[in-house]
C-alpha cells in the first residue's frame, strides 16, 4: 500500500495525543491529586492539540472532505465511523472534565473521577477503532493480524508515557519516575510484540495468483494487465520500496524507536542526564514515523495479483 | 433476487468491447460521468467499472497431484465451490494437458474481465462510514450514493477484486451497477433490459440473470461448466461465476521427419511445375 504522509501523521501525532492525555487523566487519578493546576492545563492543551493535528490531517486524504460530516453514520458497522464518533465525543468529555476540575480549585470529588474514568476508556477507544480500521481489512494480510490493534495502541500509550514524563521535565523540573518506568516496560513490550509482527507476515500464505483466477491446479501467469498506464488501483495498491531498502528501514526503525529512546531513558536513572529524555522523544516521533511508513509499504493487497504479484 | 454474470473464459477473446460498452452506458447513467485523465496524453487513464485481463495458464508440472487429492483440496467442504462438483474428480485443469508429441506442458492464453462480483458478505459496505455504500436488499446489487461517497478509500481498500475505482475529478468512488438503470427499465425492449457489457459481447461469454432462481441461464451455467466464484478463501461469497475454458481434443503436433534428399527434390519440381 502507498504510504500516504496524511495518514502517517494522523496515526502518529494524535496517537502520542491520546498517549498523554490518558496518562494525565490516570496519574492525577492514582495520585488522588491534581497538582499544579496550570501546569495540568498546559499538558491538557498540548496533549489536545496533538491529536486534534492529527485528526485534521486525516481528513486531507479525503477527495470529498464536504461529505466528512457524514461519516459518523455507520457506528454500528464501520470501524472508522467509530473512530470518528469517539473522537468528536473525547472533546466535549475531557473539556468538561478540565472545566470542573478548575472551578474547582483541583480537587477531585467522585463526580470528577468518574468524567475522567470515561475519558480515558473514550481515548482508549479512539486509538483501538484506529488500529481495527487496518485490521479489519481481510484483502491486506499484513493488516487483517491480531497484533495489529494491541500495537497501535502500545505505540500510543508509549509514546505518551516518554510525553508526559518529559513535560513533567519541562514543566515542575523533574522527570515522572513512574511514566519514565512504565515507559521502559511498555517499550519493550512493543518491541516483542513488533518482532512477533514481523515473524508473523514474514511468509507468503493465504491468497495467490491461483485462488484469484481460480485455476488452482495451474501456474498461472499475467500476460496483459490490460492498461498501458496508471490505473488507480496501480497506484494506490502496488507500492514496490524494494527488499533492501525495507530491510534498512526497518533496522532504522528499531533503532530509532527502540534502542535509542531506551539508552537515554535507561542513561537518566544513573547520570544526571535528565534533558536526554528531549532526544529521547523526538528520536521516539522519527521512529514511529518509520514504523508506521512500513507498516504501509510492507502491506500487499491482493488486488496485486491481478497485476502481476504470484502470491499474497 | 441475487443478480450477477457469469463470464465464459473458454469463449471470451478478450476484445474489451464490455469494458468499452460499460464506460459509454455509464459514464451518462446514474454514477456518471465517470471521468478521464490526460485521456489524449502520454498517460491517459480514468474510471472503468470492467477490466480485463490475460494470464497465460499452463499445468503444474512441479505440483502435479493424484486426481483424489485435486478433488479433495479443491472440493472439501466448501459448498461454495461449485467447479470441483463439477469436473468428477478429474484434474481441475484437464483441459491443458502435456501434448503427447513433445512432453511439454500445453499452455492456454485465458481473458479474464473483472467488475464487482456482488458479494453477498461485501465488506466494502460495511467499511463505509458514510452509508454511501450499501447493497440492495431486493436483488442484491452493491452500489454506491455519489451525494454521500467522501472519497476516503476505505471501501476499495475492503474489496479484494480491485471492483471499485476513484473518481479523480468528482472525488467519489465509482463501481459497478450491474447496469441498474437498464434491466429495470420497462421503455426498453425486454431482450435490451441486460447490461451494456452483456449486450456488446460479440461471442456471449458474459450471461447475465438470477442466482437464486435454479432455471435462470446463470444458474444452469454455473452447474454445468463448473462456474467458480474468485478468492473464495476471503470469505466475502462472490455472486458473479466464471466458467472454466472446456476441455479440447488435442492438436496433434506437426512431426518432422527426415526425408531422403531425392524426395525433397521431387516435391520441389512439383511445386514449381503446379505454378
Amino acid at each position: 500500500m502507498k504510504p500516504a504522509f496524511s495518514v502517517l501523521f494522523f496515526t502518529v501525532t494524535s496517537g502520542i495525543g491520546y498517549g498523554l492525555l490518558m496518562w494525565l487523566v490516570a496519574m492525577q487519578l492514582l495520585r488522588g491529586q491534581v497538582g499544579e493546576l496550570q501546569n495540568f492545563l498546559i499538558v491538557g492543551f498540548i496533549g489536545l492539540t496533538l491529536a486534534t493535528l492529527g485528526l485534521l490531517s486525516s481528513t486531507l486524504h479525503l477527495a470529498n472532505p464536504k461529505n466528512a460530516w457524514r461519516a459518523f453514520s455507520r457506528f454500528g458497522t464501520s470501524w472508522l465511523s467509530r473512530e470518528g464518533v469517539f473522537s468528536l465525543l473525547y472533546y466535549p468529555v475531557i473539556l468538561i472534565y478540565a472545566y470542573v476540575l478548575y472551578t474547582n480549585g483541583g480537587e477531585l470529588t467522585t463526580a470528577i473521577k468518574v468524567i475522567g474514568v470515561v475519558s480515558l476508556l473514550i481515548a482508549l477507544a479512539t486509538v483501538i477503532c484506529t488500529g481495527m480500521i487496518y485490521a479489519s481489512l481481510k484483502p491486506i494480510r499484513q493488516w487483517h493480524n491480531p497484533l495489529v490493534t494491541p500495537l497501535y495502541l502500545l505505540f500510543s500509550v508509549t509514546s505518551g508515557a516518554l510525553a508526559y514524563s518529559m513535560l513533567g521535565l519541562a514543566l515542575e523540573g523533574s522527570l515522572s519516575h513512574l511514566a519514565s518506568n512504565a515507559f521502559v516496560i511498555l517499550l519493550l513490550t512493543s518491541l516483542l510484540m513488533k518482532v512477533i509482527y514481523f515473524k508473523s507476515i514474514g511468509k507468503p500464505e493465504g491468497s495467490t495468483i491461483g485462488s484469484a483466477t481460480g485455476f488452482t491446479q495451474a501456474q498461472v501467469r499475467l500476460l496483459d494487465a490490460g492498461h498501458n498506464a496508471d490505473t488507480f488501483l496501480t497506484k494506490e495498491f502496488v507500492f514496490d520500496a524494494g527488499a533492501m531498502k525495507l530491510l534498512r528501514l526497518r533496522w532504522l526503525m528499531i533503532i530509532l524507536l527502540f534502542v535509542v529512546p531506551l539508552v537515554l531513558v535507561v542513561a537518566t536513572y544513573t547520570f544526571d542526564v535528565a534533558p536526554a529524555v528531549y532526544f529521547a522523544m523526538v528520536s521516539l516521533y522519527l521512529g514511529l514515523f518509520a514504523e508506521r511508513w512500513l507498516f504501509f509499504a510492507e502491506a500487499r493487497h491482493v488486488v496485486r495479483l491481478y497485476h502481476g504479484d504470484q502470491r499474497a | 433476487m441475487k443478480l450477477g454474470l457469469v463470464i465464459d473464459l473458454d469463449t471470451c477473446v478478450g476484445c474489451h468491447a464490455c469494458a468499452t460498452a460499460c464506460k459509454q452506458w455509464n459514464t451518462s447513467g446514474t454514477i456518471g460521468p465517470l471521468s478521464d485523465q490526460n485521456p489524449y496524453g502520454k498517460n491517459p487513464n480514468g474510471s472503468w467499472l470492467n477490466r480485463i485481463r490475460t494470464y497465460e495458464v499452463k499445468e503444474s508440472l512441479a505440483d502435479q497431484k493424484p486426481p483424489s487429492a485435486n478433488q479433495q483440496s479443491s472440493c472439501g467442504s466448501d459448498k461454495f465451490d461449485l467447479y470441483a462438483l463439477a469436473t468428477k474428480g478429474e484434474s481441475a485443469l484437464s483441459f491443458v494437458g502435456v501434448n503427447s508429441a513433445t512432453g511439454a506442458p500445453a499452455s492456454k492464453t485465458v481473458h479474464m474481465p473483472m467488475s464487482c462480483m456482488q458479494c453477498e458478505d461485501a465488506d466494502c459496505v460495511t467499511v463505509c462510514p458514510t452509508g454511501a455504500s450499501y447493497k440492495r436488499a431486493e436483488d442484491g446489487i452493491v452500489l454506491i450514493d455519489q451525494d454521500k461517497c467522501m472519497g476516503c478509500n476505505l471501501c476499495s481498500w475492503a474489496c479484494p477484486y480491485g471492483a471499485r475505482e476513484l473518481d479523480e475529478t468528482q472525488g467519489v468512488m465509482k463501481k459497478c451497477t450491474l447496469c441498474v438503470d437498464r434491466i429495470y427499465d420497462e421503455k426498453l425492449p425486454e431482450s435490451e433490459r441486460q447490461p451494456a457489457c452483456v449486450l456488446s459481447c460479440p461471442t456471449s461469454s458474459r450471461v447475465f440473470g438470477d442466482f437464486d432462481d435454479p432455471t435462470s441461464d446463470v444458474s444452469r451455467l454455473t452447474i454445468e461448466r463448473g462456474g467458480k466464484g474468485l478468492m473464495p478463501e476471503l470469505g466475502y461469497k462472490p455472486t458473479n461465476r466464471y466458467l472454466p475454458p472446456r476441455e479440447k481434443a488435442e492438436v496433434p503436433a506437426m512431426v518432422k521427419t527426415n526425408q531422403p534428399a531425392l524426395s525433397k527434390l521431387k516435391k520441389w519440381a512439383n511445386r514449381v511445375i503446379a505454378r
